[in-house]
């Protein structure tokens, strides 16, 4: 179906490709200028966008929001210093030269849970590899990321990208993102959301980096610091309210130590749930075994209250006791809310057959962690349960995040081939390019010549593209600036472009219906 | 094999010339054929156009910017179908939703100053509303262009043309109709300071003249001219408009608000005929005495209405002018090379924008050209009124991949012209 937005969504897509064109003949000088310029705006505006986001959204925390939006613009700047994605490389013992070859237009669709994060990530990830990109945000966070998308594209712009680098759909709808997708001028699709736009993602047609679901089991054993283990562990499930993907899901403790890690964790924010809140909770946060989307990203006290009981407003984390981990008990699935359910489990080999147990109802390839000090069973645990990050002795929404670990800061976690993704890494620049191989004869009297010094890249000679000036314009006539100014100037005004109020507000009522599946991000 | 068309059909190509020439048009008709373009054109679609022998084309004739948004473009096709439930050509004589919504976009993204609108059916008649409305805001008769103007061929637009178009007709009206040659602005200081001129209409690059382009000030002399001899500034945007410069109008480039502005072409997307001239309050004064005083049936047909202001939003989303940006700059940079190889035989590019005149160094060249265009799956027409020059009109939203594709056969063709030229073979018609 090709309505107003879908068809000027095309032309997004037009131009994105023709400034990806431009922009992959850039330098390394230049496109570190430019990346940086936009890290310092995105830093900058850390803190704004961090309660524009739970203000739109009603999920997560902002003094946490604020910390990924960081770790997200700085943070990646920094991680990232030093690596260059721009220039050849010549591999003299291999007989190689490596040529970058950027991905082209990165389609990136982000979620509702991690909204101005997962901008600033994907938008940097895709400048650091001179990509365009055409961002489409959820529904329900596309004020604040539209808005952060066009502020991170004004200062790209400002600091030489071609014209069009960043783009953002500002009126998402399933249709539309459907289209984008299939949209042969999409090259590369980086989808984090729920599952079904992932999967949609993968039967687009076009190259895809789409993640799985999370579901994270984390283990205590008799070994670990229990004290530090309790504590990790409240603060991770309590950071930005549990919206990361990579947030626990049940807590598996060996008998033997779980009254202790449960008072420790009481001690540091907990409130560990009786049989009958317990259940209250259950009924309240699943019907028909699908989660209450309500509950995404809420404070603990919320949570309880609206669950009909009450906890002190300090409460950081309901903890729910279950009695085993099988698929009929909703309170194994993701909940993406500071809730955690508790199982305790006679030793280390049945913990580690609860962990395999919860990664099988959801969450396969993606992440886990161990809190112990004995490397065999961190080994045994890691073998055992089909993820493909585990992360030791420390929260793992920041630790599996690449916050706090040496993994990939990413708001993208590859669920590999057993969690149905192509990749199996955090998200990190690599992924958004191939690179070009020249290869010379092995043979040893086949003598391969010198590259050094040589790069097809150059630094731009001014704006791309350059403003059209009439060919016979002279020096003295007048800049390309002025003739903008000038034209703003002689028309009257600029319509505002695209759909008419009573068509939109036809495209939000079918969005409306279709979201309200798979809002859960 | 048969050419079936549903309501009526030929045995081959050789039949449909053959009738034609019975028909229609005998001297245009072997006109192209001597040319050696024998094109009759069958499918279209984006920018390529299918002869009827099956041969691919890529169209960068636009029919003078009507294909600006390629040919049969889905956006404006639907947009016309989903009319057509509802509408059709409209009553003339009655306000209408169509023509007050198009007369709103247009007045609202035009030029500042510009308040009302006026329909025609094509860029002629609206030449003749515009210079009729100046007539009657001026009560003078006289109009000013430039020599080889070309704005159409009804009654008062063609007088106001190159006289190879009005002379055969006996409409050639030297005393109303005052030439001055382009770029000379003391030419039309005399031909204006009589104080009796009711309008110089402008192109704002002479299309069928080659694209020669104004020297940097010369509209802005002319329009200052005008001001102060009390003579409307009429802007021919019927090939320079709908963003083919990289702004909707090109006048804005140069900072003029010209007291009327024409558009037609490629206003409708190709689909659906209509023109549009747009009034200041003194060159519409009549709109407000007597409405009646043009009437055209077709004019303003509704169904042209909703093509246009369909066009018109996808012409003026901030993409597509960037876009347009971006091939101007992938054509300028390519054709200068290309240039650069064949420097004795391709003289000079004139630019702004999509906007192109190629010169070649050959009273006819453009000719070759064109032929050998042809010959490699091009099609692009040589300026009528300047055969030297070939007008090369690339569409608004042609993709980069079509775009490398026409500069590799540019190049095979400038060649091959080249040596067409140098031996005299292969003559231009
Ligand atoms: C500049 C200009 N003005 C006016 C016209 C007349 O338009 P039409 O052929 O629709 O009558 C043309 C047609 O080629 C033109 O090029």
């Amino acid at each position: 179906m090709m309505t107003v937005d879908t068809a000027r969504a095309g032309h997004m897509l037009e131009q994105a490709h023709w400034a990806a064109r431009g922009y992959s003949t850039f330098d390394a000088a230049t496109v570190q200028r430019i990346v940086a310029a936009v890290a310092d705006v995105a830093y900058a505006n850390s803190q704004r966008y961090a309660e524009w986001a739970v203000q739109e959204t009603e999920m997560g925390v902002v003094a946490d929001k604020v910390r990924k939006n960081q770790a997200c613009s700085k943070g990646l700047l920094e991680f990232y210093a030093g690596q260059d994605f721009v220039s050849p490389r010549v591999q003299v013992q291999q007989k190689m030269v490596q040529i970058p070859r950027p991905a082209g237009v990165v389609l990136a669709i982000t979620p509702t849970t991690n909204p101005v994060a997962s901008v600033y990530f994907k938008v940097l990830l895709s400048l650091m590899t001179r990509n365009a990109v055409v961002v489409a945000p959820h529904p329900r966070a596309k004020e604040c990321c539209a808005d952060a998308a066009g502020l991170l594209g004004r200062a790209a712009e400002e600091a030489g990208a071609p014209i069009g680098i960043v783009q953002v759909v500002d009126e998402p709808s399933i249709p539309l993102l459907t289209a984008l997708m299939k949209d042969e001028r999409t090259d590369v699709i980086v989808a984090t959301g729920g599952s079904d736009v992932v999967r949609a993602a993968y039967s687009s047609g076009n190259p895809a980096l789409g993640v799985g679901p999370g579901n994270v089991p984390v283990m205590v054993d008799h070994t670990a610091d229990l004290k530090a283990a309790a504590e990790r562990i409240v603060a991770s499930k309590a950071f930005d309210n549990s919206v990361l993907c990579t947030n626990e899901s049940v807590l598996v403790v060996e008998e033997s130590v779980s009254s202790q890690l449960e008072r420790a964790m009481a001690h540091a924010g907990a409130h560990v749930l009786d049989q009958e809140s317990t259940d209250r909770l259950r009924s309240y946060m699943f019907f028909g075994g699908h989660l209450n989307t309500d509950v995404v990203g809420k404070d603990a006290s919320w949570i309880a209250e609206q669950a009909g009981f009450r906890v002190t407003a300090k409460t950081r984390l309901l903890v729910a006791p279950i009695e085993s981990v099988l698929p009929d008990d909703p309170m194994t699935h993701e909940k993406l809310s500071p809730v955690l359910a508790l199982v305790r489990v006679p030793d280390v080999q049945r913990g580690i057959g609860a962990c395999r147990a919860v990664v099988r109802i959801a969450g396969a390839g993606h992440s886990a962690a161990i809190h112990s000090e004995d490397p065999r069973t961190i080994m045994a645990f890691t073998a055992g349960v089909p993820v493909l990050r585990v992360a030791v002795n420390i929260g793992a929404s920041t630790g599996c995040s690449g916050l706090g670990t040496n993994l990939a800061p990413s708001m993208t976690i590859g669920t590999g081939f057993v969690g149905g993704s192509s990749i199996g890494d955090n998200l990190e620049p690599a992924h958004l390019l191939n690179w070009a191989k020249i290869a010379y004869n092995a043979d040893i009297s086949a003598p391969m010549d010198s590259f050094a010094g040589l790069d097809p890249a150059h630094a731009p000679s001014g704006r791309t593209p350059a403003y059209p000036m009439a060919s016979n314009a002279t020096h003295s006539s007048i800049s390309a600036s002025a003739l903008g100014a000038r034209v703003e100037a002689a028309v009257s005004s600029r319509l505002p472009h695209g759909a008419t109020e009573q068509f939109r507000d036809e495209i939000r009522q079918l969005v409306a219906e279709e979201l309200s599946q798979l809002l859960k991000g | 094999m048969m050419h079936d068309y549903g309501s009526f059909s030929f045995d081959s190509k050789a039949e449909v010339l053959e009738r034609s020439k019975e028909y229609w048009n005998p001297d245009k008709t072997q006109f192209w054929s001597n040319a050696g373009v024998d094109l009759v054109i069958d499918k279209r679609e984006g920018y390529f156009l299918w002869d009827m022998d099956g041969r691919r084309l890529v169209d960068l004739h636009l029919n003078g910017g009507t294909y600006n948004l390629g040919h049969r473009n889905p956006e404006v096709v639907a947009a016309v179908t989903a009319a057509m439930e509802q509408f059709d050509i409209g009553n003339h004589h009655f306000p209408s939703v169509a023509r007050t919504a198009l007369a709103e976009r247009l007045i609202q993204t035009g030029p500042v100053g510009l308040t009302r609108v006026a329909y025609a059916s094509g860029g002629g008649e609206a030449i003749d509303i515009a210079l009729k409305s100046a007539r009657h805001a001026t009560q003078r008769r006289k109009i000013v262009s430039i020599v080889k103007a070309y704005h159409g061929h009804t009654g008062l637009a063609v007088s106001a043309g190159d006289d190879r178009f009005s002379k055969m007709f006996l409409s050639d009206r030297p005393d109303e109709f005052i030439q001055v040659p382009f770029n000379d602005l003391g030419a039309m200081e005399r031909a204006l300071i009589g104080r009796d001129v009711a309008a110089v209409i402008m192109e704002t690059i002479p299309a069928t003249y080659g694209f020669p382009l104004p020297e940097p000030g010369y509209l802005e002399g002319v329009k200052a001219l005008a001001g102060r001899a009390g003579t409307l500034y009429i802007a021919d945007e019927v090939q320079t408009g709908l963003m083919r410069t990289g702004e909707l109008w090109g006048i804005t480039k140069h900072g003029i608000n010209p007291d009327v502005l024409v558009t037609g072409k490629g206003i409708s997307g190709g689909v659906y005929p209509i023109a549009c001239v747009l009034l200041s309050d003194r060159a519409g004064k009549w709109l407000t005495e007597d409405g009646f005083a043009h009437m055209s049936t077709f004019g303003g047909a509704e169904l042209g209405c909703i093509a246009a202001l369909k066009t018109l939003e996808i012409t003026t989303r901030p993409e597509v002018r960037s876009m347009v940006h971006y091939i101007a700059d992938l054509f300028g940079a390519g054709l200068a090379e290309i240039r650069g190889r064949y420097p004795d035989w391709f003289t000079g590019i004139r630019q702004n924008g999509v906007i192109f005149g190629l010169e070649f160094n050959h009273p006819e060249g453009a000719k070759f050209v064109m032929r050998q265009l042809y010959e490699h799956g091009v099609w692009a027409i040589f300026s009528t009124l300047d055969p030297r020059v070939l007008q090369f009109k690339p569409g608004i939203l042609m993709n980069d991949a079509l775009c490398d594709e026409v500069l590799d056969r540019v190049e095979v063709a400038v060649q091959k012209s080249r040596d067409d030229a140098r031996t005299g073979s292969g003559t231009a018609a």
